[in-house]
């Protein structure tokens, strides 16, 4: 029987063994992105090299590469996302300065093709590899301790969930030097991402990439919503968990509720582009407004799940450094879970410019508002916790009110942005720039920041230098709003996003202003860079010994620092919020006597191989090499059938090893 | 006012009395596992809402090409929707048998389930094939791309619970019925279940209602 | 010093003298009354965001643990009072400008035909590859990448595009609309006096996108006829094979203008874009129409 067009469109006999990847992939005539690619190489090989010649790999593979230990995968989560914070930075950066420099007659040094790799990748990178692995990774480490368990409900689907991210972030830096990135902006619009208009295999590699990282995603979004809600301390009822872990549990819902909508569209875009289907085209039938709809179905709840662990973070240190329990808990709660559903129910506000029509348009402009309610109670929550508290300027709590001042403001702008008719004038213009700036900078990353200076002496056994800790939050609130201040003007001034050229002189100084701020938050990196280093050459001096450097209120801090792999000998019995706190004051004894044996999961170089096949999986479908492709499937779906087979995944750690590793302390 | 008897230090509440409201400490493995495995399931079926809203939107938009009420053959549809069902009903009864440790019947059942579902997959695959020998592929039009992409990735779905049941199957050859076994076909059946929910809506839908 | 106070004053005066050609120097009806509702919106919110602000930086300033004058109260952690107040205050809040928004939304909807004594001018917008075609059906002319209007009249857009998505932008005469393939929006816009306004697209749409600007030329009623018959009686038409030329993806386009335009020339573009790339002219083709915003 004849095939129709969709499989012809596949099986074209011209195509060769290697699919469309030439000799031509590689930017040799682009001195930019060959230079920049090269520079990486030799670092990464560096790495590598220095690896296997101290003979560290033995290691890095027992202990690292297939732990399936939540405090293990949440250290290389972050790890992840604090190196693709550079890659998006200098994206960052390279923007700015094109900006600066292109005004008038000046054509700057990016062509526009180039430019629109580095914005659309900016994007992606910054929300699925930055910002996702940060809050994904401070969860994986804190979670299980604060609810006073061993590790998550799935532990190998955890590492399977971390090596498949770190597999998109692979595909995207490939990106780099073999081929183009998408020019189709981190929305991926169609029809400018369909093949008609971006024939080339960068949309490819942001849709495959991100189909990937995207099944990670929702795993560990599975394994939180199962861990948190049947896992947990005796005693430890609901409206006794730390809030952090009730806001990472509606993060986690938001993930499984919201990551399937994206997987659904990008599939239905992956057809239309290998298959000739007609799902968002502009001929024959296809919709792009469905598209629109879709991507931000997803998308709006993707930015509470960004944000609302930065909430819980802040709870957390807030209540900590105030030395004060939080106010209000059960408002806390509540509005986190006021949040979490109305997340879903304010999607349109993105593209109130679509042309809806008044009813539809004001019903969502005032459920967008209607988030500012328990967003604003919170915000007087964490006032009121430290009113009348002892507050303690340790770097997390310098962030967290840092960010208090800071996020309000970019909450107003987004109220702004809410009105749909004053939406119609500020729409993608760098106004809607700086307000998203504003809150994931001053929400996200500040909460990432205080989180990880809150939760390092846990992890390592030592503090991070508080000295360079202060100085990098001063340069990240300085130049950030020294970076974005600036456009929210501009874009009242009418400066779109995006451009390429800047048309209008009058707005070179607000430009310079921001780009000086964006050098700012850059040495905000520096010394956080600094003072990673510097603390680990004089970790001695700051060790942490009783495993409650800030006198914490919750379970995390009873354990040693670092914890042992099974967190706790005995699991703890949970009377009060702020379990450790009330453990602490009513004199409540660690129990010595009657340990028994725990079995922990092994390890499990299942992810990490599965990742491996899924990067050639991936990166033969961009390229359009079809057996390479069904070898990666095939390989993967291998790897993950003999993984599934062996059912003793445990191995069991006797009552005396217990209790010779609690009786030295060790962690 | 008075403050309110949230479990602080000062009114903290013994352990003991603390069940019923999530304080029972952490779940048996059973539980965590089908837990958890619903929690997929659940995401599965929005991905799935995801595409029935595009076939709700593209449904009209037939790009003057065939329409579905040309297309359908209902008696096929019928033919392959029980055979799901009973295929269900049999995944029961294979479940049952297997609770009660009785894996020549569970053997039986599972037999049944994949003829049942290869039927299904056989009918749809033919349907497919039809449809695009007449020109009435999923690239024709904005309708038929949402039909095809609907209806086959509920087929992908049925395929690789075909494909995962075979797996199960040898590994009750192999390592008998053991609990962590029985976990794993509790949550197969969850799965198989759910797809036959998903078919409803689609056949309902798609096939009951056509443009 | 005083370099450092001369570029802030540079830059205050960038800030503020930017207030011109942008969304705070309103041209007509529907940009000022937006910019009315970005005041009053933000005045409402800096109500509670001020004060809120102060606080922040005054319990983190009088709370430090160094402060020996300040009251503690470690054990407090609720009290119903604030509870109700700290509830109350987004609420009332966000009732309030929930009102704002519903009558906003209505009063400046895109479509809302603006009432003026004048007859309303009709205007035909397309998007292209990198530049933008508007069409005067009703005169027969057509010009790229410059709109002349008259000022004080109501024009009446239709809109769409012939390739990508955009967006329609003259921000000192009010609301921007997406342009999409196949689809027609509307938008009503007026300009009160005469001047000249940057228009942009703001929807990214490919490599020549920063140079899809056009200006809005706003002439006294008199002289807007007489530069339609200057037109009129000049340049090129606007055929298909002029279309299909115009077509071509091409950037930073000089305006330019047709003196006369096939009929039913918009009509046809949302026909041809919805058949398809490469597929001839539906000429006057009736199909179906699409799903889409207006229609």
């Amino acid at each position: 029987m004849p095939l129709g067009p969709s499989v012809r469109h596949c099986l074209a006999p011209e195509v060769d063994m290697f699919g469309k990847l030439t000799w031509a992939a590689i930017p040799f005539d682009e001195p930019l992105p060959l230079i920049s690619g090269i520079v990486v190489i030799i670092i990464v090989l560096a790495i590598l090299a220095t690896i296997v010649i101290k003979g560290w790999v033995p290691y890095l593979w027992r202990e690292w590469i297939t732990s399936v230990d939540h405090k293990r995968i949440g250290v290389m989560y972050i790890v992840l996302g604090l190196v693709m914070l550079l890659r998006g930075y200098i994206d960052a950066i390279m923007m700015r300065t094109q900006q600066a420099v292109a005004i008038g007659n000046a054509q700057g040094y990016l062509p526009p093709s180039h430019y629109d790799q580095i914005f659309s990748a900016h994007g992606t990178i910054m929300i699925f590899f930055v910002a996702m692995p940060l809050i994904i990774g401070l969860m994986n480490f804190a979670v299980p301790l604060q609810l006073g368990v061993r590790d998550v409900a799935f532990p190998v689907l955890n590492s399977v969930s971390f090596w498949l991210t770190a597999a998109g972030a692979l595909l995207i830096n490939l990106s780099l030097v073999i081929g183009v990135f998408s020019r189709a902006t981190w929305w991926g619009y169609p029809p400018l991402s369909e093949l008609a208009f971006s024939p080339d295999e960068g949309v490819d590699y942001y849709l495959w990439s991100l189909q990937i990282s995207g099944i990670g995603t929702l795993l560990t979004g599975v394994n939180f919503v199962t861990t948190i809600l049947k896992l947990r301390a005796p005693g430890m009822t609901y409206m006794r968990m730390p809030v952090f872990c009730w806001t990472s549990l509606a993060t986690s819902l938001l993930i499984v509720a919201a990551f399937p909508v994206l997987t659904a569209t990008f599939v239905m875009l992956l057809l239309d582009r290998y298959l000739g289907m007609h799902f968002f085209t502009n001929d024959a039938g296809g919709n792009q407004m469905m598209y629109v709809n879709l991507f931000w179905a997803w998308g709006h709840p993707e930015v509470y799940i960004l944000i609302l662990p930065a909430f819980g973070i802040f709870s957390e240190v807030v209540a900590a450094f105030s030395g004060k329990g939080l106010f209000s808990y059960r408002s806390m709660v509540w509005a986190t879970l006021g949040i979490c559903i109305l997340s879903f129910m304010v999607w349109l506000h993105h593209f109130f410019t679509m042309g809806a029509g008044a009813n539809v348009n004001a019903v969502f402009g005032i459920m967008s508002s209607i988030i500012a309610v328990p967003t604003g109670v919170k915000v007087f929550n964490w006032l009121f916790t430290m009113f009348r508290g002892q507050i303690v300027y340790r770097t997390p709590m310098l962030f967290a009110v840092g960010f208090i001042a800071t996020f309000v403001i970019g909450g107003l702008t987004g109220v702004l942005l809410a009105v749909p008719p004053v939406d119609f004038v500020v729409h993608n213009s760098v106004f809607l720039v700086a307000h998203f700036h504003n809150v994931i900078i001053g929400g996200v990353v500040f909460g990432v920041l205080a989180g990880i200076n809150y939760w390092f002496p846990k992890a390592f056994g030592f503090t991070l230098h508080e000295g360079l800790g202060h100085a990098s939050f001063w340069c990240w609130l300085v130049g950030f709003w020294l970076a974005f201040g600036p456009l929210y003007a501009l874009g009242l001034m009418g400066m779109t996003r995006r451009l390429e050229h800047i048309p209008d002189p009058t707005w070179l100084p607000l430009l310079l202003v921001a780009e000086a701020g964006a050098i700012v938050i850059f040495l905000g990196i520096l010394c956080q860079i600094a003072q990673l280093y510097v603390s680990i050459r004089t970790r001695e001096q700051r060790l942490d010994l009783t495993g409650d450097p800030w006198n914490g209120r919750t379970l995390e801090w009873s354990t040693t620092s670092p914890p042992p792999a099974y967190n706790f000998a005995v699991l703890p019995k949970v009377e009060a919020i702020d379990a450790f706190w009330h453990m602490k004051h009513t004199g409540q004894a660690p129990v010595r006597t009657a340990y028994e044996a725990i079995e922990m999961p092994r390890n499990s170089p299942a992810g990490f191989i599965t990742a491996f096949f899924a990067v050639i999986m991936g990166f033969s479908l961009i390229w359009q090499i079809w057996w390479l492709a069904v070898v990666g499937f095939v390989a993967a779906a291998i790897v993950v059938l003999i993984a599934a087979w062996s059912i003793d995944r445990e191995h069991e750690i006797s009552a005396s090893e217990i209790a010779q590793m609690e009786r030295a302390g060790v962690g | 006012m008075t403050v309110v008897a949230i479990d602080r230090t000062a009114t903290a509440v013994p352990t003991e009395l603390a069940h019923g409201r999530g304080g029972g400490g952490p779940a048996s493995k059973r539980i965590v596992v089908a837990y958890g495995f619903w929690i997929f399931i659940l995401s599965d079926i929005i991905m799935f809402a995801a595409l029935f809203a595009a076939y709700a939107v593209l449904r009209g938009n037939t790009a003057g090409g065939p329409i579905g009420a040309e297309l359908f053959n209902l008696r096929n549809v019928f033919i392959e929707t029980m055979c799901l069902l009973f295929s269900s009903y049999t995944c029961g009864l294979g479940a049952l048998s297997a609770e009660r440790r009785q894996p020549g019947r569970f053997l039986i059942f599972a037999a049944f389930t994949f003829v049942l579902g290869a039927a299904f997959l056989f009918i749809e695959a033919r349907e497919f094939a039809h449809m695009v020998a007449i020109g009435a592929g999923p690239s024709r039009s904005g309708f038929l791309s949402a039909f095809f992409t609907l209806v086959g990735m509920h087929g992908f779905h049925v395929t690789s619970g075909l494909v995962a049941l075979i797996y199960l199957t040898a590994q009750i050859l192999v390592q008998s019925l053991q609990a962590a076994v029985l976990r794993r076909l509790l949550c197969w059946s969850l799965f198989w279940h759910a797809l036959d929910i998903v078919w409803v809506g689609v056949f309902t839908l798609v096939y009951l209602m056509p443009v | 010093m005083g370099y450092c106070r001369r570029v802030l004053a540079l830059i205050a005066a960038a800030a503020l003298g930017g207030c011109s050609q942008g969304v705070l120097d309103p041209q007509g009806p529907i940009a000022s009354a937006q910019r009315l509702l970005l005041f009053d919106s933000t005045a409402i919110m800096l109500v509670v965001v001020i004060p809120v602000i102060i606080a922040t930086l005054a319990f983190a300033w009088w709370y430090r643990s160094s402060n020996t004058h300040a009251t503690r109260s470690l054990e407090e952690s609720y009290e119903g009072r604030v509870e109700f107040v700290v509830w109350s205050i987004p609420a009332l809040t966000v009732i309030l400008l929930g009102g704002v928004i519903w009558i906003g939304s209505h009063q400046l909807d895109p479509r809302a035909p603006i009432a003026e004594n004048s007859d309303p001018l009709r205007v035909d917008v397309v998007s292209l590859d990198w530049k933008w075609l508007f069409i005067y059906p009703d005169q027969g002319i057509a010009a790229v990448n410059q709109l002349v209007i008259p000022a004080g009249t109501p024009i009446q857009f239709r809109l769409t595009s012939a390739t990508v998505m955009n967006s329609f932008f003259v921000p000192q005469l009010g609301s921007q609309i997406y342009t999409m393939g196949g689809m027609t929006t509307h938008l009503n816009l007026l300009a009160d006096n005469p001047g000249e306004y940057p228009g942009f697209s703001a929807n990214f749409s490919g490599d020549g996108f920063s140079w899809m600007r056009f200006v809005a030329r706003s002439l006294p009623a008199g002289d807007f006829n007489t530069w339609v018959g200057q037109v009129r009686g000049s340049g090129s038409e606007l055929d298909d094979a002029g279309y299909a030329a115009l077509a071509k993806p091409s950037k930073d386009v000089p305006p330019a203008t047709y003196g006369s335009v096939v009929p039913k020339l918009f009509e046809r573009i949302l026909d041809q874009t919805a058949a398809g790339p490469g597929s001839a002219h539906a000429a006057g083709a009736q199909r179906p129409p699409l799903p889409g915003a207006g229609g």
